[in-house]
C-alpha cells in the first residue's frame, strides 16, 4: 500500500512536473551555449523581460500597498458592503484571466467612454504598457490580501491599542506595531504576486494587442518564437521563467516554516 | 488627577454594559474596581482611558471635559488586562516606546528605561523578547511600560489576574509601595476582594453595569449597602432570616435564650478555620437553610464539635448584618427572594441581568436573551 502509494505519487508528480521540466532545460541546451546566448540577446527577448518585468514591478507595487490597506480596512473597520467587497476580492483569482482581460477591454478600449477619455487626455492603456500593468495588478490582487488578513485577524489590535494609549499617532501605530506583527505576511503575499505577475498570459495577451517588440511580454514571446519555428528560443526564454519561478518558491518555502513557528 | 464620571451609559448592541454610572475618583489615591465578571469593570476603565466611546455622559479628568480628547493625548497609563505586549520589540524596546514615538533623544530613552526596568527588577532582562519572560515578569513590563510616558493617571486592568496567589500578594504589596513613591493616581481593576481591600484606599463595587456601592475599604466591609456587596466581599450565610459573615457568629454548647438551635450536619477543616455546617431544628432536609459557622480549629477543638453535636447560634455583638430578604442587590426592593437557585439551573423567561440580585457564596450568571444560567450555589432572584 505504502509502495503503491509512493510510486503513484511519483509517476504524477514525475508525469506532471519533473519530466516536463527536464525537457525544457534539455532542449535549452541541445544548441550549447552559443544558442542560449543568442536566444537571450535576441530584441524579442530582451524586450519581453524587460516589459514582464516592468509589468511586475508596478503589479507588486499596487498590490502591496493596496492589499495592505485593503486587509485593514476589512479586519479593523466595520462598514457596510464588507462581506461583498471580500467577495469581488476574490474574484479575481477565480476568474479566467482571459475573461479578465475581455473584461478591461470593454472598459479600457480606445473606443469606450473611460477609454476615450484617457486617451484624449494623453494615457493609452490598451494595447500600451498600462493595460498590461493593469491586467498583471488585477489577477494577482488577492494574493496579499489572502495572506495578510488572516494573520491581521490572529494578532487582534490589543497591541495597536496598546501604542495608542501610549501616545501613538495611527501612522506611528501602523509603521510600529501593525507592519512589524503582519511582516511576514507581506513578504510572503510579495512573493506570491511576484511569481504569478511574472507568469501572466491570458489577460496580458487579450489588453496587450501582442505586438512583437512593442507589447509583447516574456510569456507572450515565448508563444510567439514557438509558433514561428524558433524553438530553441522558446525554450531557454521558458527556462528563465522557470528559474524565476523556482527562485520564489524557494524564498516562499525558506519563510514559511519561520511563519509557522511564530504563529506557534 | 481626580476623575469625575457623570451618568455614564454604554451598551453593545442591546445589551447594556453599563448604565448611570456616578462615580468621583480622588486625587493621588489608589481606587480599586471590584466586581464579578462580566460586570463591566474593563469597559469602565475602556471609557476613562478613551479607547471606547460612552453613549452618553461625560469623563472629566482633573475638571476638564474629555469627551472629544483622543485617547493618545490623555496621558494615561494603561495596563492591559492581557498585557498587550509589543511581541516584537524586546523589553527596552516596549518600554521606551512611549518616549520613542515622542522623538526623545536616544540617550534620554535608554536612562528612563533603564531607570523604570530597575524600579520593576527586570534590568537583566532589557534584551529579551516579551516571550521569554514569565507572565509576572510581563505583567511588571506592561507596567514600566505605561509609567515610562510619566502619565497622571495609571489605569490598570486586572494587573494580577492571570499570576498564582502567592506572586500576586507579592505584586500587590510592591503596587502600594511603588505607588507610595509615585504618588499616581491609580485605578486598578480586580474581582478578588482581598486584592482590594488590602491594596485600595477607595474601592468601587461594580455590578451588572452599576455602581453598587463606593468607599474605603473598611466602610465596606462593616456597612455593606446591599446583600450583594456583602455577599462579595468575603463568605455570607443566613441566620435567622439575617446576612451574617460566619465569622460572626457565636456558637454555644448550651442553651441560650434568643440564640437559634441546631445540629452540626458537617465539619470541615480548611486551613486553620474549621467550618461547620450547622441545620436549624425543623429545617429542611435539603441544607438549603443550613448556616454556616467560621471559627478557628483550636477554638472548635477546645469546645469538642463535631458532626451531629447540637449547638446553639448567634450574632456576635456588633456583627455586621442586613435583612436576608430586605432589598435586591440592585438597590431595589426585591418581591419576594426566590429561594436559592441550583446550580447549572436555566431560568427561562424574560430576564434581565438586573434580576438576579446577587450572590451568597458564589453565584455566577451567564446571561443569554431570554434566559440565565445560574452556576455555584449561592444565586438568587430578585
Ligand atoms: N466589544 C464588545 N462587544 C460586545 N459586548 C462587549 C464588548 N466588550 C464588552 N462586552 C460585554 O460587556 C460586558 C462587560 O464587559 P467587561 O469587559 O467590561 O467586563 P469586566 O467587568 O471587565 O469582566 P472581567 O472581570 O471578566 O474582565 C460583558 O458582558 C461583555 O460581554
Ligand atoms: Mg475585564
Amino acid at each position: 500500500m505504502k509502495w503503491a502509494l509512493r510510486i503513484f505519487v511519483i509517476l504524477y508528480v514525475g508525469l506532471l512536473v519533473i519530466w516536463p521540466v527536464y525537457l525544457v532545460g534539455q532542449r535549452t541546451f541541445e544548441g550549447g551555449w552559443s544558442g542560449i546566448v543568442t536566444a537571450l540577446t535576441s530584441p524579442e527577448v530582451l524586450h519581453g523581460l524587460r516589459l514582464t518585468l516592468v509589468a511586475t514591478f508596478w503589479s507588486v507595487l499596487f498590490n502591496l500597498v493596496f492589499g495592505v490597506g485593503i486587509s485593514l480596512l476589512l479586519v479593523r473597520k466595520e462598514f457596510r458592503g464588507k462581506g461583498v467587497l471580500s467577495v469581488l476580492l476574490d474574484l479575481p483569482m477565480s476568474v479566467s484571466p482571459v475573461v479578465v482581460g475581455l473584461a478591461l477591454m470593454l472598459v479600457y478600449a480606445p473606443d469606450t467612454v473611460v477609454g476615450r477619455f484617457l486617451y484624449g487626455a494623453g494615457y493609452q492603456i490598451i494595447f500600451a504598457t498600462p493595460g498590461i500593468v493593469l491586467a498583471t495588478t488585477f489577477v494577482a490582487l488577492p494574493l496579499v490580501i489572502r495572506e495578510v488578513v488572516p494573520v491581521l485577524q490572529e494578532i487582534g489590535d490589543d497591541q495597536e491599542v496598546a501604542a495608542q494609549s501610549l501616545g501613538a499617532t495611527p501612522w506611528q501605530s501602523f509603521w510600529r506595531v501593525t507592519l512589524p506583527g503582519i511582516k511576514w505576511a507581506v513578504i510572503y503575499g510579495v512573493v506570491l504576486t511576484l511569481a504569478r505577475s511574472l507568469g501572466e498570459f491570458g489577460a496580458v495577451k487579450v489588453v496587450s494587442g501582442n505586438v512583437s517588440l512593442q507589447t509583447q511580454t516574456a510569456t507572450l514571446v515565448v508563444q510567439d518564437t514557438y509558433q514561428n519555428f524558433q524553438p530553441e528560443t522558446a525554450y531557454t526564454l521558458s527556462l528563465v521563467l522557470i528559474i524565476l519561478a523556482i527562485a520564489c518558491i524557494t524564498v516562499v518555502s525558506i519563510l514559511r516554516p519561520r511563519k509557522a513557528r511564530k504563529a506557534a | 488627577m481626580s476623575i469625575d464620571i457623570r451618568g455614564v451609559n454604554k451598551s453593545f448592541g442591546d445589551f447594556a454594559a453599563l448604565t448611570d454610572i456616578n462615580l468621583a475618583i480622588p486625587s493621588g489615591k489608589i481606587t480599586a474596581l471590584l466586581g464579578p465578571s462580566g460586570g463591566g469593570k474593563t469597559t469602565l476603565l475602556r471609557i476613562v482611558a478613551g479607547l471606547e466611546n460612552a453613549d452618553s455622559g461625560t469623563v472629566s479628568i482633573e475638571g476638564a471635559d474629555t469627551t472629544n480628547v483622543p485617547a493618545r493625548k490623555r496621558n494615561i497609563g494603561f495596563v492591559f488586562q492581557h498585557y498587550a505586549v509589543f511581541k516584537h520589540l524586546t523589553v527596552a524596546g516596549n518600554v521606551g516606546f512611549g518616549l520613542s514615538i515622542r522623538h526623545r533623544p536616544k540617550d534620554e530613552i535608554a536612562a528612563k528605561v533603564n531607570e523604570l526596568l530597575e524600579l520593576v527588577h527586570l534590568e537583566q532582562f532589557a534584551d529579551r523578547l516579551p516571550s521569554q519572560l514569565s507572565g509576572g515578569q510581563r505583567q511588571r513590563m506592561a507596567l514600566a511600560r505605561a509609567l515610562a510616558i510619566q502619565p497622571a493617571l495609571l489605569l490598570l486592568d486586572e494587573p494580577f489576574g492571570a499570576l498564582d496567589a502567592k506572586v500576586r500578594k507579592e505584586l500587590r504589596e510592591w503596587l502600594r509601595e511603588l505607588h507610595d513613591k509615585m504618588h499616581v493616581t491609580t485605578v486598578f481593576v480586580t474581582h478578588d476582594q482581598e486584592e482590594a481591600l488590602e491594596v485600595a484606599d477607595n474601592v468601587v463595587v461594580i455590578n451588572s453595569g452599576t455602581v453598587e456601592q463606593v468607599g474605603p475599604p473598611a466602610t465596606l466591609y462593616d456597612e455593606p449597602a446591599s446583600p450583594f456587596v456583602m455577599g462579595f466581599l468575603g463568605e455570607v450565610t443566613t441566620l435567622g432570616g439575617q446576612l451574617i459573615r460566619p465569622h460572626d457568629i457565636v456558637i454555644h454548647t448550651d442553651p441560650r435564650p434568643g440564640a437559634l438551635a441546631g445540629t452540626i450536619v458537617r465539619a470541615q477543616r480548611v486551613g486553620f478555620e474549621a467550618r461547620l455546617h450547622v441545620r436549624p431544628e425543623g429545617a429542611a432536609a435539603d441544607g438549603s437553610s443550613d448556616v454556616l459557622v467560621n471559627l478557628t480549629r483550636t477554638f472548635a477543638r477546645s469546645l469538642g464539635l463535631h458532626e451531629g453535636e447540637q449547638v446553639w447560634l448567634e450574632p456576635e455583638d456588633g456583627a455586621t448584618t442586613l435583612p436576608a430578604a430586605g432589598v435586591s442587590a440592585s438597590g431595589r426592593p426585591a418581591p419576594v427572594l426566590g429561594s436559592p437557585r441550583r446550580e447549572g439551573e436555566d431560568v427561562a423567561g424574560s430576564l434581565t441581568s438586573k434580576d438576579v440580585a446577587g450572590s451568597l457564596t458564589d453565584c455566577r450568571c451567564d446571561y443569554a436573551p431570554g434566559s440565565v444560567r445560574l452556576h455555584g450555589s449561592g444565586c438568587w432572584l430578585a
